[in-house]
């Protein structure tokens, strides 16, 4: 049932264009939310959850904190679902 | 005792049942068309009502999917008349904390309320937006739009029910008068076509039930009114001191001379039957504005429609202008035609006030088949009214549940 990274990178890249209108194309694992992608604290609220649905990973709020990056939040899922 | 600028109108924006813009629903208002119409969703079967005034653009088709999600529709709709508003008035050049925001809604953010409840109760708490609360709160427009446009002499929003917007403006031209502002970005908006908020009006007996014919439903000062018609949108004025317009050469449309308040004391929800307070509020209006009662050519009159308040209005109007003044003075009702926006109404009303002053032509009340025999002044019916030339003022009236009154003065030429 696992996802690739590359699935979960791709999967990251639609919910954060559909919830934070940044180009999933721009989703690359080097970006930091905040910093590259400007996205406010109450819409990474929205993508965890969103990240919750569809993965089944459930990020909790003092993690979510210190995911900064795209490959912070992928390697975070990955590594989750491969403990699942 | 601050200055005592003159405050004038430069700027027109709205989103109504009749259109879009400003000029799509001026030209539906002088042409009579009216913008009810049958609700068509599912929920409308179990109503005794069945038809409202939405709005004729809807927010989704004119705001980028990412503002639209982080947006109440009350603040969508703020955001497309105020933007209407800030283009029209020629994008004032204003120092930041000389530029304010006056702009209420009479219910808030309803639809996001109701509508994250249900996520809540089905899906659990993480599922709720993080952006349910500004999206909800009354002043949440007001918010969105001092954000927008970086106001920082005031944020505020009124609320009075259906005086909601009037209350706005006449709060916003008291900031300019009292020298806290130059320009004030004001007016009102609603957006609560939901079926529970239906249901709440319709218990009460509130609402016309006319579902076999809803364009015609909304028909103020006729004997057959049975109610108001729901509706939703906005309206935005921005109001600046007369100086500040005429030093950057702007377009001026017409004075936002005065404003008037009262209350009743009387009643929740039931006007008070000979509109006393309603016709303390005007006299006030007339004298903070310093016009005469023989000037009023035209009034824009609340008249939503009900059986208790449309003739007690006319009632209040002649009191307050006196016979001969009110002889005179011509009324209609343009809730005949948009419905009732609530606390979007008076702003909406403000706009086709001052517009009926600048074009001299008086939009009417349509669908009045049998004029009620209690009604005080000639009310202009079916068709447009040319108003005469020359120096000239016109009243808009709006009252609010809780006994609010509001009258709104302007003056042209």
């Amino acid at each position: 049932m696992a996802y690739t990274e590359q699935q979960i990178l791709e999967g990251l890249g639609e919910i954060v264009d559909e919830i934070a209108g940044v180009p999933a194309a721009e989703v690359t694992p080097d970006k930091s939310f905040v910093d590259d992608l400007d996205i406010d604290s109450l819409s990474m609220v929205e993508i965890a959850v969103a990240a919750q649905d569809r993965f089944g990973v459930e990020i909790p709020d003092d993690q979510l904190k210190d995911l900064k990056t795209v490959n912070d939040v992928t390697n975070y899922i990955a590594k989750q679902e491969a403990s699942a | 005792m601050g200055n005592t600028s003159g405050v004038v109108v430069t700027g027109l924006g709205a989103t109504t049942p009749l259109g879009g813009d400003v000029p799509s629903t001026w030209s539906a208002l002088l042409a009579g068309h009216s913008g009810v119409r049958a609700l068509t969703d599912d929920w409308a079967e179990a109503l005794p009502v069945r038809f409202a005034a939405a709005a004729a653009v809807d927010p989704a088709e004119v705001l980028p999917r990412v503002r639209l999600r982080r947006l109440d529709r009350t603040q969508q709709f703020a955001v497309i008349a105020a933007r209407e508003a800030w283009s029209d008035a020629g994008e004032p050049e204003v120092d930041p904390v000389r530029l304010a925001v006056s702009v209420s809604s009479g219910i808030g953010g309803i639809l996001t309320t109701l509508n994250q409840y249900d996520v809540f109760r089905e899906r659990g708490w993480q599922r709720v937006s993080p952006f349910t609360v500004p999206m909800l709160m009354p002043n949440g427009p007001a918010g969105a739009l001092g954000v927008e446009y970086g106001a920082r002499a005031g944020t505020h929003a009124m609320v009075s029910a259906c005086a909601s917007s009037a209350e706005s403006i006449g709060y916003g031209i008291d900031m300019i008068r009292g020298g806290r502002a130059d320009v004030v970005i004001a007016g009102g908006v609603e957006a609560s076509i939901h079926p529970l908020n239906i249901a709440a009006f319709a218990s009460m007996r509130a609402m016309s039930t006319r579902n076999d014919d809803p364009e015609r439903a909304s028909r103020p000062f006729d004997r057959g009114r049975d109610g108001f018609v729901m509706a939703e949108g906005a309206g935005i004025l921005v109001l600046e001191s007369e100086e500040h317009a005429r030093a950057r050469g702007a377009r001026i449309y017409a004075e936002a001379a005065g404003a008037g308040y009262s209350s009743d004391g009387y009643d929740m929800v039931l006007p008070h039957p000979e509109g006393e307070g309603a016709a303390r509020a005007i006299e006030q209006s007339l004298r903070q504005a310093e016009v005469a009662p023989g000037d009023i050519a035209y009034a824009n009159a609340h008249a939503t429609s009900t059986p208790a308040g449309d003739v007690a209005e006319t009632r209040a109007i002649r009191s307050a202008l006196g016979d001969a003044a009110a002889d005179r003075v011509v009324v209609s009702s343009t809730k005949s035609m948009t419905g009732h926006l609530l606390g979007g109404a008076g702003a909406v009303e403000s706009i086709a006030t001052v517009l009926a002053l600048h074009h001299r032509q008086a939009p009417p009340t349509i669908n009045i088949e049998d004029l009620d025999d209690g009604v005080a002044v000639e009310i202009i019916q079916d068709k447009s009214r040319d108003l005469p030339q020359g120096p000239l003022a016109a009243l808009n009236n709006s009252f609010g549940f809780g006994g609010h009154n509001v009258a709104l003065v302007f003056r042209h030429g």
